[in-house]
């Protein structure tokens, strides 16, 4: 990808051209893009169309648990399960990790092709020292993760120290070396829209792969007007600079129907470009068995329940 | 000012989850001359199979003894609201009467079946080994009632032997005479029965019993009100693919209506340690 050539190069240059930049971006119309995503929300997805979303949906599953609970054979387990979800379902796109289980992620998932990603950067507060979210990031990294999905640091973000924030996810993406970064702006703690689209280019300009709403653990989650803001800034961003960002929501994406949404929702925002396991993902645990009982419900005639499928 | 006032009449919607819906198809059904019920499509029964499976391990998981009061305290709001169910049954005043009254007995028979079943349909059963054997029986589930068409008490002995024992239901009213299921919800609403363990729908018997006929997480079926007998049959067969249980009318005896919607556990357990 080619790298900025506009005026974007120096915006990180001081706190005052940061601030100016980001203070910059057009406000978001609230209302309006509560609306637009509640009127794509509403789009009648059917038959051999839902079948297909449906499909592409499993495949851009990032498949999660991040539980204090967690155990070794349940990550072998889900690991298991992200290469074969059920019926002739494709494989997911990622298995989602605490950075201790990496290796055991890592080791189940050898060769397949479903990517390994840990949370890192002291998830899911960010409370940490710079230099210990440094050093969760490269042990992630040297356990096997492909990916990590590290937290910005909220409280800076809202006390408008956008370059302690900026700062953090360079020395963060400059300890992934190869891996993916994916940088969770956590939207149920950014309080405004504006502070979603600010946090958006923030993250991209600072050399984010994907910008990814939540961590689950804070309530709103992934709501589909911030997806809809999120989207239109990595649409934004690779018109201005040529470099494009994918987008993850994440947490309480429960329902083949909420995925199909999202998936309307990038059709119509970003484009048929990002529509793929590439650039978005859907982070989700107990999503993942309503798809496939959708996808059985559609093969069959019949009401799928949950107790044909494994339980996680 | 008129003396005259316009008078407020009911929307008849569905019963979900505690909930009292329209139906997501937004359509209705005209029922009389002037009364209208709503025409449950077949995402409102997956709803309604949702809502059920959720109230299951609160329901099932309740003391039996809590569940023969909540029963009870049904019984008793029905006895309050017995003109107004007179009302809507029409036909002659007295038969109508007798018919509320039978549904109130009726469900007070039931409720005194809560604690009892198990140590009636249980048992403790003799082995040549040293285990204490005891089969008691368990509720199977979600069950699906497609509901006679006896308005009121055909409803309320179809039903009331299914939660009694710790299932939850879905249950498709009478496709002729929905309008008492939809005022029997408002009685359950208010008696302290969890929200979810009955579901009501009014619609279309042949568009609705199908599918839940068929559906997988549905556990149990009984099919007394289904009014042919190719639907019958067709509701049976679809039934087999998970193993349902189903009911139909010619079994309607005793304690047959509970026991139809229990499986007996086992439990074995080590003697004389």
């Amino acid at each position: 990808m080619s790298v900025a050539t506009t005026p974007l190069a120096d915006v990180a240059s001081s706190e005052a051209a940061l601030r100016a930049f980001l203070h910059g971006l057009p406000g978001v119309d609230r209302v309006g893009a509560d609306q637009r995503a509640a009127m794509l929300g509403t789009r009648s997805i059917k038959t051999t169309a839902k079948a297909r979303a449906i499909d592409l949906a499993i495949s851009m599953v990032d498949l999660t648990t991040l539980e204090g609970a967690d155990t070794r054979g349940k990550v072998r387990a889900m690991c298991a399960k992200a290469l074969r979800p059920g019926g002739d379902a494709s494989r997911v796109a990622a298995v989602c990790v605490y950075p201790d289980l990496v290796a055991v992620a890592a080791e189940a998932l050898r060769g397949s092709g479903v990517k390994v990603a840990s949370v890192a950067t002291a998830f899911p507060s960010g409370r940490s020292s710079l230099d210990v979210k440094v050093a969760d990031t490269a042990f992630a990294v040297a356990a096997g993760a492909d990916e990590i999905d590290m937290v910005i640091d909220r409280g800076a973000f809202l006390s408008g120290d956008y370059l302690k924030v900026y700062e953090e996810i360079v020395a963060v993406k400059a300890a992934c070396g190869e891996a993916h970064l994916k940088v969770i702006l956590e939207t149920g703690e950014l309080v405004t829209y504006d502070n979603v689209r600010r946090a958006s280019w923030l993250a991209m300009l600072a050399g984010a792969d994907f910008i990814k709403t939540s961590t689950g653990k804070v309530s709103p989650a992934a709501t589909l007007p911030v997806t809809l803001i999120m989207l239109e800034a990595v649409r934004d961003f690779r018109d201005r600079t040529g470099r494009q960002v994918g987008v993850k929501p994440a947490g309480g994406i429960r329902t083949t129907k909420d995925a199909i949404k999202n998936l309307v929702l990038v059709q119509e925002t970003a484009g048929a470009d990002w529509l793929t396991p590439d650039w978005f993902r859907l982070g989700a645990s107990s999503l993942l068995n309503d798809l496939l009982m959708q996808r059985e419900k559609l093969a069959t005639g019949r009401y799928a329940g949950p107790d044909y499928f494994t339980l996680d | 000012m008129s003396d005259r006032r316009v008078s407020v009449r009911k929307t008849y919607k569905l019963f979900i989850g505690g909930a009292f819906p329209r139906s997501e198809s937004g359509r209705s059904y005209p029922v009389t001359r002037t009364e209208h019920a709503a025409r449950a499509s077949r995402k409102d029964a997956r709803d309604a199979v949702v809502a059920a499976r959720k109230a299951f391990p609160g329901w099932s998981g309740a003391t039996a003894y809590n569940r023969g009061q909540i029963l009870y305290r049904v019984a008793e709001m029905l006895e309050g609201r017995r003109a107004q169910f007179a009302d809507e049954l029409g036909g002659p005043r007295k038969q109508a009467l007798e018919q509320v009254d039978a549904a109130v007995d009726r469900l007070v028979w039931y409720a005194g079946w809560s604690d009892k079943i198990a140590a009636v349909r249980g048992t403790a059963n003799p082995v040549a080994s040293p285990y204490l054997n005891l089969s008691s029986p368990e509720p199977v589930g979600v069950v699906a009632v497609v509901a006679p068409a006896d308005p009121l008490l055909g409803l309320v002995s179809a039903v009331a032997p299914v939660i009694v024992t710790g299932n939850t239901c879905v249950v498709v009213a009478a496709e002729r005479a929905p309008l008492p299921a939809i005022t029997f919800a408002e009685v359950l609403a208010t008696s302290d029965l969890p929200g979810g363990v009955v579901n009501i729908l009014t619609g279309h018997q042949a568009e609705l019993a199908p599918w839940l006929a068929a559906h997988m997480d549905v556990n149990g079926l009984d099919l007394t009100g289904v009014t042919t007998p190719e639907q019958a049959l067709a509701c049976e067969r679809a039934a087999t693919e998970n193993f349902k249980r189903v009911l139909t009318a010619a079994e309607d005896r005793g304690t047959r209506r509970m026991t139809a919607f229990m499986e007996t556990k086992t439990v074995w357990h080590p003697a004389g340690i």
